[in-house]
Order: C-alpha cells, then sequence, then structure tokens
C-alpha cells in the first residue's frame, strides 16, 4: 500500500526539519518526513560543541541542543526516523524500508534534503596502506559524542576548512591534542585569524605547503609521510582525520531520473528549488555541499514556500526557459535553470564559487548584454550570491555568468 | 610429554580461499581437519583483495594443472552455489580488441579456448560488440565473447567453505602463526604461536608466505614473490555501464587490467600488476589509482561522470614458475599447494578434490558422507537482501544496507569476525561510497569487546 501525502521530506537535518516547520507555517499540514537514523537532526546532533543557531533563533546552541529545538518545532510534523529511502521514481513515488520492513510513499511534492558529507580516503586516491584511524569529521564526532569515545589519541587533522576546527574542538572535547593540521595550500582555508587560533587557542601547529604523501600502518596507523617542500619526511601518529572536501549525498539522486549539475555535483534546480523532474524539489547542503546549518536552515524555509506555491498552481509546469552556462574559473553557479517570467521571485537569487583563487569581474549577460556586474575577489570556499532584477520577459534567449580574472 | 594445544590428523596451514576449501573437503571425507591461521581472521591475505570472477579456464595454460584445477572448482561452485546460498551473476565476458595486432589474436584465442574445452567461445563483431556493450568506447575493435565467465563474492565463497567444515567437525584456530615444525618418522609437532599441535599430515597452503612455510618441510623449490595487484571500485549507478565482463587480450607480461560489475553491484578496474618483496603489506598509491581511473575511462568514456567508492590492493603469491605448486610428500607426509597465484578463488574446489585424492591414496581413512548445508547470508545485490525483508530494515550502515541484525550475525556463530575487516567482509558494512562517515562510529561500538578470534 502506497502512503499519500502532500509533500514528503527526505532526510531530517536541519535543511528538512525547518522546511516541515515551515510549510506547517504556512498551513500546509499533510506532509511526510523520512529521516534514515534513529535520531532527527542531521549532522548538528554529532557536532557536541556551540556555534549554531545565532542567525535563525538569536542565541548560540551547541550542535545537538540546536538539533532538539529544530526538532521541537517540527513536531507538529509526521516525523518517521528509522526510515531509510531507497529509490526516487517519476511521479512522486518514493521507496523505502523501516523496522517494519518495505514502504511506499507517493506525494505531490517531494523534498529532497539529503545534506552533504566529506570526500572519504578512497576517493581521495591517498596513497598507502588501508589501516584503521582514518576517517572523516563526521565519523570522529560521532565516536566522541555519540558513543564517549575517542578512536585516535595522536592524530594529524588534513585540511583547514571550517570543519577542521569543529574537529579541533571535538577532540578537545575528548582531551586529545591533535599533532598538527595540515594544509596542502599555501594558506589555510578558513579565514584568518585561523591558524592563530589554532595555534594560540588550542597549542596545533598549523603546516602550510605540506601534502601528505602517504598513509603508514598495518592495523591501526602508524604514521604518515609528508612533504613541507623538502621532500618526504616520517610524523608518527595514530591517526588521520580527513576534513572538509564536501560532496553533496546524492546517492538516491544519481541512478534516479533527476538530473545532476556537473558543477555542484547536487540535483540541477530552478529558481523555484525544483530539481528537472518538477514534483522533486531539493535543498540544503544536497544543493552543492557545505553552508553553515544557518543557511541551510534558511533554504528550507525558503523551499517550503516554493512548495506551497506549487501545491497551490502557481508555479510554470512547463520546462525552464533557458539554461545558465558558465565562463572563466567557476565552479558552479545555482539554480542552473531560468524561467524568464519569474512570479514568485522577484528578485532572482543566484549562489556561486569559484573554482581557484581569484580577483576579477564577474557578469551575468542576458542575450549579448551585461545586465549586471560586480568586481569580486573570491576564494573557492566562500560563497558568492547575488541578485538580478527580474528578466524580460520578452527576451533572454541565453544567459551566460562569465567571470574574467584581472 | 609435551602439552599439545590440539592434535589432528591432517592441518591445514594457511585461513586463505585455498585453506579454507581444503578444510571444507578433507572435513566432509571425516578427517576432522584442524585450520590454522594466523592473522586474526581468515582471508586475511591474497583472498583478500581479487577480482572475484569465476573464470572457465579458456585462456589457461593448456595442460596445466591450473587449468584443471579451474575447470573443476567452476563446477563444483556452479553445483552448490545454490546449497551454500552463494550468488553467481551470469555477466559473460567479453575480451576485447582496442586495435589491430589485438584483433588478429582474437581467431588463436578461441582455438585455444575450444581446445580447453570452452566451446562456446567465439568472436564477434564490432556491431554485435556495440550492440551488447553500448557504453564501450566505440574505438574497440570486436572482442571474443566468453558465455561462461561469471562474477561471485569472493568472501562469502570462502566463509561457507569455513562454514561447511565446521560443521562436519573440522576446527579453526585464528591468530595462530606455525613458526616450525619437525617430523619423527609418523607424525609431524608444529610450533606455533598458541603453542605446539601434533599433526598426522599437513597440507601448506599458507599464500604468499608459501615458500617459507615450505622450508619447514625441506628446501622450498619455489620462491614467492608477491605480485600486487590495485583496484579502483566505482559507486553503484556505474555498474550500468557494464553488462559483461571486459577483458584485456592479453600480453606476454599480465593478463592486463579489467573492467566488471561486482556482486555487490559496484564497478571495478584493476588490477596492477607489481612484483614486490613484503608478503604482507598491499598498499595503494596515488599514481596508480588515477592511472586506473584513466584506464576505465578510455575503455567507458561515461565512467568519467562516476565517483570512487573504494580503492584496495591484493598480493598474488606468485613464483617463478607459471604453473601451480603442488606436490605430495608420502614419507613425510606433507602436502604443498604453492603459487596459487591468480585464479585461485575459482580453482579452490578442485584443488582440494585433488588434495582429497591424493590423501585418499597416499594415507587412506577418507569416507563419504552426508553433505552438511551451512548456507551462509546473501551480500549480492541482485538478491534479496535483509533490508527489503519485512522487520529487517533497522540499516546502521546507510550506503551498503546493513542491518543490525545481519551484523549481530556477523559477531556470533561458529566463526564469528576476528577483526573489523573480518566484519566488513561479512556484511559489506563501511565499504560503500562514505567509507564509516555515516556508521563506523555505531558499528565499533556494536562490536565492542566482541571481535574475538
Ligand atoms: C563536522 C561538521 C561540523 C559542522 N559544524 C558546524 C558549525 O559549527 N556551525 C554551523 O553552522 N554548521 C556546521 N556544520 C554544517 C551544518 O551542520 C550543515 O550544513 C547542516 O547540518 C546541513 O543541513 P542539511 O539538512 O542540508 O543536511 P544534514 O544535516 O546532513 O542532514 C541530512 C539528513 O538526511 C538524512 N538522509 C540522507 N540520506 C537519507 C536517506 N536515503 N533516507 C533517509 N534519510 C536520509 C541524513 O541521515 C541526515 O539526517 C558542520 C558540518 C559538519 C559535517
Ligand atoms: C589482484 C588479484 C586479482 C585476482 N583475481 C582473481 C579472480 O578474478 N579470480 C580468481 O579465481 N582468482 C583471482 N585471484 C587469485 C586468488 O585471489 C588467489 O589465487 C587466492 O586468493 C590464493 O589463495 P591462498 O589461499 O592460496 O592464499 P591466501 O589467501 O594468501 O591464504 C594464505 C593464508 O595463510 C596464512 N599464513 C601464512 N603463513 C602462515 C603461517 N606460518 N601460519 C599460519 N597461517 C599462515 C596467511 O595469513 C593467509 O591468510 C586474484 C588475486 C589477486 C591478488
Amino acid at each position: 500500500m502506497t502512503q499519500q501525502s502532500d509533500v514528503l521530506i527526505l532526510g531530517g537535518g536541519p535543511a528538512g526539519l525547518s522546511c516541515a516547520r515551515a510549510l506547517r507555517a504556512l498551513g500546509v499540514d499533510n506532509v511526510v518526513l523520512l529521516e534514515r537514523e534513529r535520531a532527527l537532526g542531521g549532522i548538528p546532533r554529532h557536532c557536541g560543541h556551540h556555534g549554531f543557531g545565532l542567525r535563525e533563533f538569536g542565541r548560540v546552541y551547541s550542535g545537538p541542543d540546536y538539533a532538539k529545538r529544530l526538532i521541537d518545532e517540527a513536531a507538529a510534523i509526521d516525523l518517521r526516523p528509522r526510515m531509510t529511502v531507497l529509490k526516487l521514481e517519476p511521479a512522486g513515488v518514493v521507496r523505502a524500508t523501516g523496522p517494519n520492513g518495505p514502504e511506499d510513499f507517493q506525494a505531490k511534492a517531494v523534498v529532497l534534503a539529503f545534506g552533504a558529507r566529506e570526500t572519504p580516503r578512497s576517493a581521495r586516491l591517498i596513497t598507502g596502506s588501508r589501516p584503521f584511524g582514518v576517517m572523516n569529521t563526521g565519523a570522529l564526532q560521532q565516536f566522541v559524542y555519540l558513543h564517549g569515545r575517542c578512536p585516535v589519541q595522536r592524530p594529524v587533522v588534513i585540511g583547514s576548512e571550517l570543519v577542521a576546527f569543529s574537529t579541533l574542538l571535538t577532540l578537545r572535547h575528548a582531551g586529545i591534542k591533535p599533532l598538527a593540521i595540515v594544509e596542502e595550500n599555501a594558506r589555510i582555508t578558513t579565514r584568518e585569524p585561523g591558524s592563530w587560533i589554532a595555534r594560540i587557542g588550542f597549542g596545533v601547529p598549523v603546516l602550510t605547503g605540506t601534502r601528505l604523501l602517504r598513509i603508514i600502518g598495518r592495523e591501526t596507523v602508524t604514521g604518515i609521510e609528508i612533504d613541507r617542500g623538502f621532500g618526504p619526511e616520517e610524523m608518527e601518529c595514530d591517526g588521520v582525520i580527513l576534513t572538509g572536501k564536501f560532496r553533496p549525498e546524492t546517492a538516491l539522486v544519481a541512478p534516479s531520473h533527476i538530473e545532476i549539475d556537473p558543477g555542484t555535483r547536487g540535483p540541477a534546480i530552478d529558481a523555484y528549488f525544483r530539481c528537472s523532474d518538477h514534483r522533486y524539489f531539493a535543498t540544503g547542503n544536497l544543493l552543492r555541499g557545505i553552508e553553515t546549518a544557518g543557511q541551510c536552515w534558511r533554504e528550507g524555509r525558503a523551499v517550503a514556500q516554493m512548495v506551497a506555491a506549487g501545491l497551490e498552481n502557481r508555479l510554470p509546469l512547463r520546462e525552464p526557459d533557458v539554461r545558465v552556462t558558465l565562463r572563466g574559473p567557476l565552479a558552479y553557479v545555482y539554480p542552473q535553470r531560468i524561467y524568464r517570467d519569474a512570479p514568485t521571485t522577484n528578485p532572482l537569487l543566484f549562489k556561486a564559487r569559484v573554482s581557484r583563487a581569484v580577483r576579477g569581474r564577474l557578469s551575468v549577460i542576458v542575450d549579448g548584454s551585461v545586465v549586471w556586474s560586480r568586481r569580486i575577489s573570491a576564494l573557492p570556499e566562500r560563497r558568492i550570491a547575488w541578485c538580478l532584477p527580474s528578466l524580460d520577459a520578452k527576451a533572454c534567449q541565453q544567459i551566460s555568468v562569465e567571470l574574467d580574472a584581472a | 610429554m609435551r602439552e599439545f594445544i590440539a592434535d589432528s590428523k591432517v592441518v591445514i596451514i594457511g585461513g586463505g580461499v585455498v585453506g579454507c576449501a581444503i578444510f571444507r573437503r578433507l572435513a566432509m571425507a571425516g578427517l576432522a581437519p584442524l585450520l590454522v591461521e594466523a592473522a586474526a581472521d581468515i582471508l586475511d591475505g591474497a583472498s583478500k583483495g581479487n577480482s572475484a570472477l569465476l573464470h572457465t579456464g579458456f585462456d589457461a595454460p593448456e595442460g596445466s594443472v591450473e587449468l584443471s584445477c579451474m575447470q573443476a572448482g567452476y563446477r563444483e561452485y556452479l553445483a552448490i552455489k545454490d546449497r551454500l546460498n552463494l550468488p553467481l551473476v551470469e555477466s559473460g565476458a567479453l575480451v576485447v580488441a582496442w586495435d589491430e595486432e589485438q584483433h588478429a589474436k582474437l581467431p588463436a584465442m578461441v582455438e585455444k579456448a575450444h581446445r580447453n574445452g570452452v566451446r562456446d567461445v567465439a568472436q564477434i563483431g564490432r556491431d554485435e560488440l556495440r550492440r551488447r556493450e553500448p557504453s564501450l568506447s566505440p574505438r574497440a575493435l570486436g572482442a571474443l565473447y566468453v558465455p561462461g565467465e561469471h562474477i561471485i563474492d569472493p568472501w562469502s565463497a570462502p566463509l561457507a567453505y569455513a562454514h561447511q567444515g565446521l560443521a562436519h567437525g573440522g576446527r579453526i584456530l585464528r591468530r595462530c602463526r606455525v613458526t616450525g615444525g619437525d617430523f619423527d618418522g609418523t607424525r609431524w609437532v608444529l610450533e606455533t604461536t598458541r603453542g605446539p599441535i601434533a599433526a598426522g599430515a599437513v597440507v601448506n597452503a599458507a599464500g604468499n608466505y608459501g615458500d617459507l612455510v615450505e622450508a619447514i618441510n625441506r628446501p622450498s623449490p619455489f620462491t614467492i614473490t608477491p605480485r600486487k595487484g590495485q583496484f579502483v571500485v566505482f559507486d553503484k549507478p556505474a555498474a550500468g555501464l557494464l553488462h559483461a565482463i571486459l577483458l584485456p587480450v592479453p600480453t606476454e607480461r599480465t593478463k592486463g587490467i579489467v573492467a566488471c560489475r561486482t556482486a555487490f553491484g559496484n564497478l571495478l578496474v584493476g588490477p596492477t600488476a607489481e612484483d614486490q618483496q613484503d608478503r604482507g603489506r598491499a598498499e595503494v598509491d596515488h599514481a596508480t589509482l588515477e592511472s586506473l581511473i584513466a584506464k576505465g575511462i578510455e575503455m567507458i568514456p561515461d565512467l568519467a561522470r562516476h565517483s570512487v567508492n573504494a580503492i584496495y590492493a591484493g598480493l598474488r603469491p606468485a613464483t617463478q614458475f607459471k604453473d601451480y605448486q603442488i606436490a605430495l610428500d608420502r614419507e613425510r607426509r606433507w602436502i604443498t599447494i604453492g603459487g596459487i597465484r591468480s585464479t585461485g578463488l575459482t580453482a579452490a574446489l578442485g584443488i582440494a578434490q585433488m588434495v582429497a585424492r591424493d590423501f585418499a591414496e597416499a594415507f587412506g581413512g577418507l569416507r563419504d558422507a552426508e553433505p552438511i548445508w551451512t548456507p551462509v547470508p546473501n551480500l549480492a545485490e541482485d538478491r534479496a537482501r535483509p533490508y527489503l525483508t519485512e522487520a529487517g530494515g533497522d540499516v546502521v550502515c546507510h550506503c551498503e544496507l546493513v542491518t543490525r541484525r545481519e551484523i549481530e550475525a556477523a559477531l556470533q556463530g561458529p566463526l564469528p569476525a576476528g577483526d573489523l575487516g573480518g566484519l566488513k567482509r561479512r556484511t559489506r558494512c563501511m565499504m560503500g561510497r562514505c567509507q564509516g562517515f555515516y556508521c563506523s562510529a555505531e558499528v565499533v561500538a556494536l562490536s565492542e569487546g566482541r571481535l574475538a578470534s
């Protein structure tokens, strides 16, 4: 028997929960949310440290408290933990399994909020043996905050995105000081004074311009080989925490009929957060990899508005009119698909990232003329966002986003 | 009198796929064998990382021991797989010719295959190749079609053999390394890290350590030089790109790079062939992995859109000889099964038949018993898995959809997982695209203090 609802939300992290709450506030209450973990809350569930909620709730929470608040606010919705979604099909049909075995769902609108995860050792193609003790921050946090144990005592932290500081906090909670932060670029990825905080606040040296060459150890990690620019050196350690390099969790989207954008690696969307199949919407980190929880929370709220508009037949039913093309060192821009007349999305909000550190001019060009332009100085790990006044309904055969490096 | 930790009619040294198959066969023959394995769990050596192909022997050296063991092993696998609940992905293989030189070799390969008794091998043209494998690069000129080459589960098979051996009265000791031994004219006393073991006969199935173990009985006539093979495993959506196993036209030096699906629903590309001295450490390296990915994309251009799930390497127990090194020393009651290099997964059951025959002839004492079947849990993607059954949906490992109950089961029973690697091989937990981001803490907590061997 297929369970019907108006809206099905898949994934119970900040984006999915915020969408659930916002739908309720908009008067849409026939909503079911499926989450595969035993507890709702997504990533913040195991971010035991503080740093959540300021933008959305005006106060700072720890991850688990923040998750609790999100769950409380969505409580009126039919929240179903321990339900693993298995398959996304056309016509809003979703197959899942849970403690009572397989269950099928169908909804007028399905919101994908599967989140993102860090790239593991395998996909980074790191040289060496494959012992226990090599893990991502997400796994480390679950060890420490959910199971009260730390599987490593003298680890090295690889990468210096913001999440590396989450790693430092997690290790500190377990009473452990990592040996170093290793960053292959010449500068750290997090905004300065990040390395100062690492050194002074945590007493952890930051080795920039340093490459991880190899992982050593048979059953558990016994060391790594690094290169600081003077050839290989060995460093003893018992763990390697691989941080960052987030990627959308598209395990179910990739094999489905829904289109994926090679730039964001998430589903390609229109300005209403709709995927190539209009029944499906996408939100949160699934769209493109990591942003803060607060940002994902806002995206959850925004998608709820679009879903509600869709249920009232206020969104266009035809295919989007134009596809955004990119030129220059841009990793991605979304939305990828645009309607000329955009009733619910005036003005049009674009988000993008560059593919390398770059200074230059970013422009939006519609049918050969520049409609918007700005000088930027950007880093790959920082979001760029801008609004475009609504497009001219009759024109717009082509729209491209171009970045000319200065 | 010395105290023995065990006293057995026959002791098998090495719990790889070959040792497990011999263990099963001798146990079924009523010998109550003892298998000793140095590692924390079985399948920690060469048998840990292979391509998981069940070969027909179409291209094996004519008249070799290897060929006859492979074909006997192949037949027995097909005969017992259903009773042991083992999978068979009937993919067939295509030996693809990418240039004129390779193309010219195909007719001779067909003839050889027919001489080897694999009579359904035939050459196919470009058009049929395109029809069979639409994702293949159009550069392919033609191929040999080998319908009988199949894909199996490389760990569940030997695990099932071990279980059946246990059910028939065999015993397995793990974390038990044989370090020496003496033959007193009637029996062996093996020195091990757990204590001395008395043995009426010994089978050396020590894989990459085969020559070192052989030296306990005699100067080893063969020397092992491990030949490493690295692999890249792509995420499940990539499996849709291929139907058959893609085999290269072999050169003199190596069998070359294979691309195929796995029983678990992934797509793998590998292995390389790299000689090394270290017998226990199979490292992967960045440049080689990148070249494997490039090679995969060259064969299947759409692979470029797919992501890597896992990387691994295995060590083939290669000797200076091409053929298996199999011998029976009747006087000193020692059987050598060495150099089972690159076809042992297929040949293991056949090798075991041969060992049983030789053993019966030399020492007697074997009898026929009604088989006790010990089906293992299914891990293959093409058949029902527990997460899809009623009340089975308590998923712990989200990528590979492994349920709590499956993990619990692997921690219990007559041969519980000996370490995390063994748990992974028994359930596939932590082996998917996230490599433990979501589930490793939970799995480690579930198995804490219970990984006994
Ligand atoms: C280690 C780490 C530390 C962080 N620290 C901070 C911080 O200090 N401050 C901050 O603002 N942000 C932080 N972030 C970022 C923030 O937590 C995330 O951006 C936010 O959680 C994303 O929300 P989301 O809902 O998009 O995804 P997630 O929180 O990842 O939620 C996705 C949910 O979908 C579920 N799901 C996935 N697949 C399925 C399926 N097939 N079936 C059912 N359910 C499924 C998952 O189980 C998960 O619960 C951190 C992130 C990480 C990884
Ligand atoms: C890259 C690669 C690809 C392959 N692809 C295929 C394929 O597609 N199809 C196929 O049929 N075959 C394939 N093979 C071949 C197959 O994997 C091997 O032939 C087979 O695993 C050999 O098994 P074994 O039992 O002889 O050795 P092992 O698996 O190495 O077992 C020997 C065991 O003995 C133990 N041991 C060693 N010394 C001692 C001691 N002193 N005391 C106690 N225990 C000891 C070791 O710990 C080890 O577990 C491949 C192999 C590799 C490496």
